[in-house]
């Protein structure tokens, strides 16, 4: 059975755990009560605005209160009609034994009853289900906002939101913390009315009944709260510590699996063993502390109940025998005060998944209240025929304002000039990409293309006149038509090939399969690392850009792909201005301008002979890659493969 | 899931007695509606107030001996089932450290990880329900049945037909319910799947302004799920009414079928009461298996996954009769070596032959796939030969044990992997009892020292997990010391200077030289810049040698070589 079948049943079991971490190992009855729980920081706002989600089903949520609320009463008038019946049988019987005339159990009056009875409790399953049935779409619906929100949202939010948090932290929003709140809304809300309703209910029916036995019955039930609440606040303790020790083994087993050859290389096996069976001897000892003390809830609260049930019995028997009440009423009684553990278990565990529902959506709002990309103008310029001039003037940036990274920075780029960007470290490949694409806004000066300044542009107008070919390809999970085609959706058939013979792709892409359709996996893994790249240069092509940014060919490549890789990338170069992160010393010597970047800052410009002649750190490189005096000049290796 | 609870025969006495305590409890618990019953019966009828008091604080004890019950068989399942987690866990735990590379290849890592740990606590918390319900349930729907059928066999009818129908009812919502949730998950994914390319591709998707585009992709896998998550939902939702409304509708049954035979003089008013008790006993019992028939499957697929691991044997292992290989010092030969993967069509390497001496560097290079990293596995024996032989100082890797062996190495992988710890502890993790300066020395060699004081706590500075708090290059750095204070007999480099900038590889490779100088130098590499000065370059070329020699030598005799060169420079440079 799958994962969401429980969350679903039980009404909301938290699903707020890391992917890979362990998941709570609580009992799975009244476990759930005693977890520690993350509470929301602003309660009151948080639940305003979840109603603010729910106001387009108004009626519907109207509707389903009205159902839950009848479909309670209508049950709990049960018990009560029966015992009248049962008195009835009762009564009749003792009239038969003391030899009354004539007397006898009145069928038609049973019979009659019954039949109201039956009709009470179909009319309440009918409306129990009518309940869940419209509920079903409300809560479903109200999560497709909320997820379609959350969507849009990230659609308007800079880079800088996504650069500061892992995806993991951005998923879990809208995986788990969206399905906390489906799975409360679609239970937790009707059990909550419900729980109060038939609380509230026995109650009534049992006064009406008799109040004595309802005090009676009654003090059974600060009890039962006592007890759990007790019970859960010990409970918590332990299940932090279970949840930590977990969290503890589960990171030493992963580590020494994803370690696995450094262990074995280095003899460390019986270490690595010996430390996990102490974490393991550890999990086991606190682990079945908090599988025991929340495991204790139960048998106690049934207990408390029982000594109830004992109560009413044995005073309600005597009651009867003095004639101070009825025997139905007493049977009725009986099914009352059995009925009310449950729903007030049903509370105790529903204060906690509200509570983590609530923290979720404080989390969900918390990320639509992040501030957006600022809006285009609304007076852009259009740049019809770009040519792609370049220019830098008195740029000034920083990813964090105590740390500037560019402080005045001038670059003049004329159209098809290529600039060759040289460093050990990749970060300067990823500011320049920022800044280029307006990814980033800049803190001074402006960068303009073709004279006009990048932030007079519309965004997309801007981001069409660049095109990117990286080193981390992305691909996305679709056909490979498809993927070449992602840069200009209209594209035909016969452009997409053509594109693709231009980037030397159509030859492997027809000894797929499925040829142009076959279907990239989820990790592209079905292709290679080199005819990725392809796939991003046939991309490039059809996309036809005035200005190109681009990585050299990578090691992990094997070489007859990079031998393509590099030919495709030179004819795609062709009469464009281009930004290249440059490996080979043929592209950098060769280059209109190198930028020689340092931890994400540019510390040198000029060509290669002018540079050379500076003696500055280009030189440095340079001279320290040659001290062979071998035979031919390697290659100058710049680091850095990943960002 | 049978062969799993084999992990349990410690406990069986434990279990035992947990099964007394949950028989008693059901008894207890199945003994009070007829005490109500003899209290109406009885007590009511006769006007016996005494009667009542009496079967009533009878019944307190009853009430009492049931929870006691049920606390001590908590208390001693919980104790149990995690017993039972910790052993298997530490028996899955100790098994795969024992697997070769071959397992891990097989299996995946993330698998086994997620074998030890959920699949494991999946199987655990099912143990506790079995031990808490799937005992108790049985009981009390068995007992409650004996119960009523000796309260009134005739009324028994009514339940003859109401059980079927519920359980019918439980399973037609499950077998309509249960391919629905399936699609759920599926469709889940299909949402994850789509967010997930937005967060990765989100560069990309704005360069080529597709997020419009990606917008309809995610409404239409959104619309698709909540859609799903409907029916679903109106599906299960009919579970609970539907069960409500049958047990109600029994209850009335067995009131008016119960009056009659009462009005008829077969059976008395109390009966009548604990009959309807037993009556939603047996229902609730009914109730609660099939709540653990839709858990079981769930662990029944965590505990054949891991069987699978609990049965898989490792494929190396140390010899009956180890060799010791004393004779000499830091001499690899692989004679005639040939090795596939399992299941693939093509061995990754074959026919390799070639010896490697004390001061000498040899160096592996060619394209990716062309065997480079499957023959640094073969030297510390993560995989075994299919035919040929590795030897170390002149003794079969097969013949020694693998202690042995791997303590002759010092293994730098391609990707680094640090533990979580501080620097010193991963330097040291080459040599446990290397002193502060041994550390210091490596990591001087491994040009790691610089970055190293500039961290605030220096060698004490804490790695955390997955080693994310240093960079690529400084991961890389420490692996290389952890490897160079072993002083081992044979370095084994796995392309391992990837991350490097050159000016700090061409250093690193400088202090190498010198610090390893009695050292067998064994490297894997990529870039041409990095084998020049090698003594000894081997070229490989799908899994085959395409050339040896020096870089001289092989400029003129290896067309494969030349390629890899030509790849890497361009025309002028090679002409140069």
């Amino acid at each position: 059975m799958s994962a969401p079948m429980s969350n679903n049943r039980n009404g909301g079991r938290p699903s707020n755990e890391p992917a890979r971490g362990g998941r709570p190992m609580g009992g799975p009855f009244g476990g759930m009560i005693g977890m520690p729980v993350q509470k929301a920081k602003d309660t009151k706002g948080t639940l305003r605005r979840m109603l603010g989600y729910l106001r387009p089903y108004k009626m519907q949520l109207v509707l389903v209160i009205t159902l839950a609320i009848l479909s309670t009463v209508f049950s709990i008038l049960g018990p009560k009609i029966m015992g009248e019946a049962t008195t009835k049988l009762f009564e009749g019987l003792i009239a038969k034994m003391q030899g009354v005339p004539g007397a006898g159990i009145d069928f038609g009056f049973i019979g009659q009853i019954l039949m109201i009875l039956a009709g009470l409790y179909i009319i309440s399953a009918v409306f129990g289900y009518l309940q869940q049935y419209v509920m079903a779409a409300v809560a479903q619906n109200t999560v497709y906002d909320m997820r379609r929100d959350v969507f849009q949202k990230l659609a308007r939010l800079p880079l800088k939101f996504f650069d500061a948090r892992t995806h993991g932290e951005i998923l879990s929003r809208v995986t788990n913390d969206v399905d906390n709140i489906s799975n409360t809304l679609q239970q937790g809300v009707v059990q909550l009315i419900t729980s109060v309703v038939t609380i509230v209910g026995t109650i009534v029916m049992m006064v009406t009944i008799s109040i004595w036995l309802t005090l009676i019955a009654l003090v059974t039930l600060p009890l039962s709260v006592l007890v759990t609440t007790v019970i859960a606040k010990r409970s918590q303790k332990f299940f932090a510590g279970q949840q930590k020790t977990l969290g503890q083994l589960n990171g030493h087993v992963e580590e020494m699996y994803t370690g696995h050859k450094i262990v074995k290389a280095f003899g460390h096996e019986e270490e690595s063993v010996e430390q996990f069976d102490k974490v393991n001897g550890d999990l086991y000892e606190v682990g079945w502390k908090a599988q025991f003390i929340s495991g204790l809830i139960m048998p106690v609260l049934m207990f408390v109940g029982n000594l109830g049930y004992v109560f009413v019995c044995v005073i309600g028997g005597i009651m009867v025998t003095q004639r101070g009440i009825a025997i139905g009423d007493v049977q009725a009684f009986i099914q009352y005060s059995r009925q009310f553990t449950m729903p007030i278990t049903q509370l105790a565990n529903l204060a906690n998944v509200i509570q983590l529902a609530i923290a979720s959506a404080e989390r969900v709002f918390e990320l639509l209240d992040e501030v957006e990309e600022a809006p285009d103008r609304e007076d852009a310029i259009v740049i019809a025929s770009p040519r792609g001039d370049v220019w830098f003037d008195h740029v000034a940036f920083s990813y964090t304002a105590d740390e500037p990274l560019i402080e005045d920075m001038n670059i003049n780029v004329k159209a098809g000039q290529t600039i060759a960007i040289v460093g050990p470290t990749g970060a300067g490949k990823t500011t320049l990409v920022n800044l280029l694409m307006r990814f980033y806004e800049l803190d001074g000066g402006k960068i303009t293309v073709d004279g006009v300044n990048i932030n007079d542009m519309k965004r997309g107008d801007l981001r069409s006149i660049f095109g990117m070919v990286l080193q981390d390809t992305w691909l996305f999970n679709g056909t490979i038509r498809d993927n070449i085609g992602y840069g200009r959706p209209e594209a035909s058939m016969d452009e997409i090939v053509e594109a693709a013979k231009t980037a030397y792709a159509d030859h492997f892409i027809r000894t797929l399969p499925e040829g142009y359709d076959t279907v990239l996996n989820e990790e592209a893994s079905n292709i290679s690392q080199g005819q990725k790249q392809l796939l991003a240069i046939a991309r490039a092509v059809l996309a036809n850009p005035s200005i190109l940014i681009l990585d050299e060919a990578t090691s992990s490549v094997d070489t007859r792909t990079e031998v393509l890789i590099q030919r495709a990338m030179d004819d795609l170069m062709a009469g464009r201005t281009n930004f290249v992160i440059a490996h080979r010393l043929s592209t950098i010597r060769d280059a209109d301008l190198i930028l020689v970047m340092n931890n994400g800052s540019v510390i040198e410009k000029g060509t290669h002979h002018e540079l050379l002649e500076a003696g500055g750190f280009y030189a440095d490189l340079y001279n320290s890659q040659f001290t062979k005096g071998g035979a031919f000049e390697p290659e100058l290796v710049v680091a850095g493969s990943s960002v | 899931m049978i062969k799993i609870l084999n992990y349990l025969k410690p406990f069986s006495l434990i279990v035992a007695i947990i099964i007394g305590l949950v028989f008693v409890q059901a008894l207890a618990d199945l003994y009070l509606p007829t005490l109500l019953a003899d209290i109406v019966d009885v007590g009511i009828v006769n006007g016996d107030t005494d009667y009542i008091l009496r079967i009533g604080g009878f019944m307190l004890l009853v009430t009492a001996g049931s929870a006691a019950c049920s606390i001590l068989a908590s208390y001693l399942s919980s104790r149990t089932a995690s017993g039972f987690g910790r052993d298997v866990r530490s028996k899955i735990f100790s098994q795969v450290t024992g697997f070769s590379l071959h397992e891990f290849d097989q299996l995946g890592t993330a698998t086994l990880i997620t074998r030890t740990t959920n699949d494991v606590n999946q199987v655990q918390q099912v143990l506790i329900m079995i031990m808490r319900m799937m005992i108790y349930a049985p009981l009390i729907g068995i007992g409650g049945i004996i119960m009523a059928v000796s309260k009134d066999a005739t009324l028994s009818l009514v339940l003859v037909v109401a059980i079927p129908v519920l359980i019918g009812t439980i399973a037609l919502i499950a077998f309509k319910g249960v391919p629905l949730f399936r699609i759920m998950q599926k469709r889940l994914d299909r949402v994850n799947l789509v967010l997930r390319e937005n967060l990765t591709g989100i560069r990309v998707i704005r360069a080529f302004n597709r997020t419009a585009f990606e917008k309809d992709r995610f409404h239409g896998a959104n619309r698709d799920l909540t859609d799903t998550a409907i029916k679903v939902n109106r599906i299960m939702g009919l579970l609970f009414p539907v069960m409500m409304l049958i047990m109600n509708v029994t209850s009335i049954a067995i009131i008016w079928f119960g009056s009659i035979r009462i009005d008829n003089g077969d059976m008395q008013v109390g009966s009548l009461i604990a009959f309807l008790q037993y009556a939603m006993q047996i229902m609730f019992a009914v109730l609660m298996l099939s709540m653990l028939f839709v858990m079981l499957p769930r662990a029944q697929a965590s505990s054949v996954r891991i069987n699978e691991v609990l049965d898989m044997k490792a494929e190396i292992n140390d010899p009956a009769q180890p060799k010791h290989a004393n004779a000499e010092r830091g001499v690899v030969e692989f004679r005639d070596v040939t090795f596939s993967y399992p299941g693939a069509e093509q061995p990754a390497i074959s026919n390799i032959s070639f010896t490697a001496r004390p001061g000498e560097m040899v160096a592996i290079i060619g394209g990716t796939g062309a065997g480079k990293s499957t023959m640094v596995n073969l030297l510390p024996r993560f995989y075994d030969v299919y035919s040929g032989a590795v030897l170390v100082d002149g003794v079969d890797v097969r013949e020694m044990t693998q202690e042995e062996l791997r303590a002759k190495i010092g293994f730098v992988p391609q990707q680094a992997v640090l533990f979580s710890g501080t620097i010193a502890d991963n330097i040291k993790y080459g040599k446990d009892d290397a002193t502060e300066d041994e550390v210091e020395a490596a990591a001087d060699t491994a040009q790691a020292t610089e970055f190293i004081t500039t961290m605030k706590e220096g060698f004490g500075s804490v790695i955390s997990q997955g080693g994310t708090n240093v960079s690529g290059g400084q991961k890389q750095r420490l692996s290389i010391a952890r490897a160079l204070v072993r002083k081992p007999e044979i370095y084994l480099f796995d392309d391992s200077f990837s991350a490097l900038d050159f000016k700090t590889d061409a250093k690193l490779r400088q202090a190498l030289r010198k610090s390893t100088r009695d050292s067998t130098l064994i490297l894997v590499a990529q870039r041409v810049s990095t084998v020049l000065d090698a003594d000894k370059i081997i070229v490989l070329d799908e899994g085959r040698i395409a050339g040896m020699g020096r870089h001289r030598e092989l400029l003129k005799t290896s067309e494969v070589y030349r390629e890899i060169v030509a790849s890497q420079l361009s025309e002028e440079e090679l002409a140069a």
